[in-house]
């Protein structure tokens, strides 16, 4: 899915663009960076309502493309600079987590699938 | 321009022919031409014409009315006009006008529009989109340019593929018994601003290197989590320092306390005892030593409480940067 087809999938706005023009595969909602560290691919979209630098790194260092921001939630300009300088697209959609997550689900956007359950301490 | 021309098929000798062939063909005239190209009416005077010329070398100028590409006036229309004495005759007089114009479409190849100049030994096309408006000129100058840019990115493009493909080309040149470049950070605690910074220039140079996007990836992201370790759980912060070799990567992440009292437990998915402001970060998922033993090929931990933590991250370089084991 394009950066255009996700945002008109959730009513968004684009803040920076990535620096490649790339098709997303599938997407990974989380508030953990370290789920989405286990989970990375390149080509996954990053969906996460925390905006702090360690998101963008985080991005970075798995090489996802693109990071969507919900709730609305605007990042800071330092932030976006950041974003933009190493050429990771910054998305933001004013539905929350759950509703961002639906729209695109419906919108055809995959997911990891079904993983095995295991135990946690 | 000719000369321009034999130039180019002389260079194309020492090409593969492939990529010329595919370049004049593969390259359409819109990439190529002069866009927005300077126009005048019919109604000018073909005084106004010597001075555009004159002022902007140009030598020749497309005729548009309301819009429409009527005709073209060129430096022997001019002449002529001069030698009849008529400056003060309208272009419309001197101009070639419309239905003799030799023209090009945006979308043809290069090819077809560079055939199209020997064969009429016309100077300019007039190029024109697919409601036939000019929206451009096309010379043989142009040409060479765009080609000569196709090249250089088509050249930049095998380079970069080559480049890749060498992940241990870097070393090739340095000669001694054992070769390795060394990397120190050092990483404060609770300094999460920075946090990362270390990781995305040890992944930098890997790349710079030419080691496969998938080794880099992995050794950021292990070295990533051994950074945030160092941020969220030491007393004084600590280093890390990756030694980079043509086989193998090691990053060490060390730190003077507080040292892992049980890493059995440490080691165990989802157990965590990072601070609030850790978790607000997005870790202290317990995730971080189960993360990075995926990335690695080999994870070594040394630990003593109130002594320090040593945590040896090692990768084997292959190819396609995949785990070697797998």
């Amino acid at each position: 899915m394009k950066v255009d087809e996700i945002v008109k999938a959730i009513d968004g706005e684009i803040l920076t663009l990535p620096a490649i023009d790339v098709d997303v595969d599938r997407a990974f909602a989380a508030d953990l960076m370290s789920d989405i560290l286990v989970f990375a691919q390149p080509k996954m979209l990053m969906i996460t309502g925390l905006t702090n630098p360690q998101t963008i790194r985080t991005a970075e260092m798995s090489d996802m493309p693109v990071i969507l921001f919900v709730r609305g939630k605007r990042p800071s300009e330092t932030l976006l600079e950041m974003a933009e300088e190493i050429g990771i697209g910054i998305l933001v959609s004013p539905y929350t987590m759950y509703e961002t997550c639906g729209l695109l689900y419906q919108a055809g956007m995959p997911g990891m699938g079904k993983l095995p359950i295991v135990q946690q301490n | 321009m000719t000369q321009q021309f034999s130039l180019f098929a002389r260079m194309g000798k020492d090409l593969p022919t492939s990529v010329l062939h595919e370049l004049t063909f593969e390259l359409k005239v819109l990439r190529v031409m002069t866009p927005e190209p300077y126009t005048l009416s019919s109604q000018h005077l073909m005084d106004d014409v010597k001075t555009i010329m004159r002022e902007r070398r140009f030598s020749g100028i497309p005729i548009v009315d309301d819009g429409e590409l009527v005709g073209i006036v060129s430096v022997q229309d001019l002449m002529r006009a001069f030698e009849e004495q008529a400056l003060d005759a309208p272009v419309k007089r001197y101009m070639t006008s419309k239905e003799h114009l030799i023209t090009a479409m945006v979308d043809e190849p290069v090819f077809e529009a560079l055939k199209r100049l020997e064969q009429t030994r016309v100077g300019r096309l007039l190029v024109l989109d697919g409601d036939h408006r000019l929206v451009g000129m096309l010379t043989k100058g142009d040409i060479m340019v765009g080609l000569l840019r196709a090249l250089e990115e088509a050249f930049n493009k095998e380079e970069e593929q080559r480049r890749q493909q060498q992940p241990r080309r870097f070393f090739e040149s340095l000669v001694s018994d054992e070769t390795s470049l060394l990397m120190r950070y050092r990483v404060r605690v609770n300094d999460f601003a920075s946090g990362g910074k270390a990781s995305a220039q040890i992944k930098q140079a890997l790349l710079q290197m030419g080691a496969a996007p998938q080794l880099a990836r992995r050794v950021a992201i292990a070295t990533y989590e051994a950074e945030i370790n160092l941020i969220i759980h030491t007393t004084d912060g600590g280093y890390l320092v990756a030694e980079i070799r043509p086989e193998r990567i090691t990053v060490v992440a060390h730190d003077t306390g507080p040292g892992i009292p049980n890493v059995e437990l440490a080691r165990r998915a989802g157990y965590s005892t990072a601070s609030p402001l850790a978790r607000e970060m997005g870790f202290g998922a317990g995730m971080g030593l189960v993360n990075i033993d995926r990335c690695t090929d080999e994870l070594n931990i040394w630990t003593a409480v109130g002594v320090g933590t040593r945590v040896e991250m090692v990768f084997i370089v292959t190819e396609d940067g995949v785990k070697a084991g797998k």
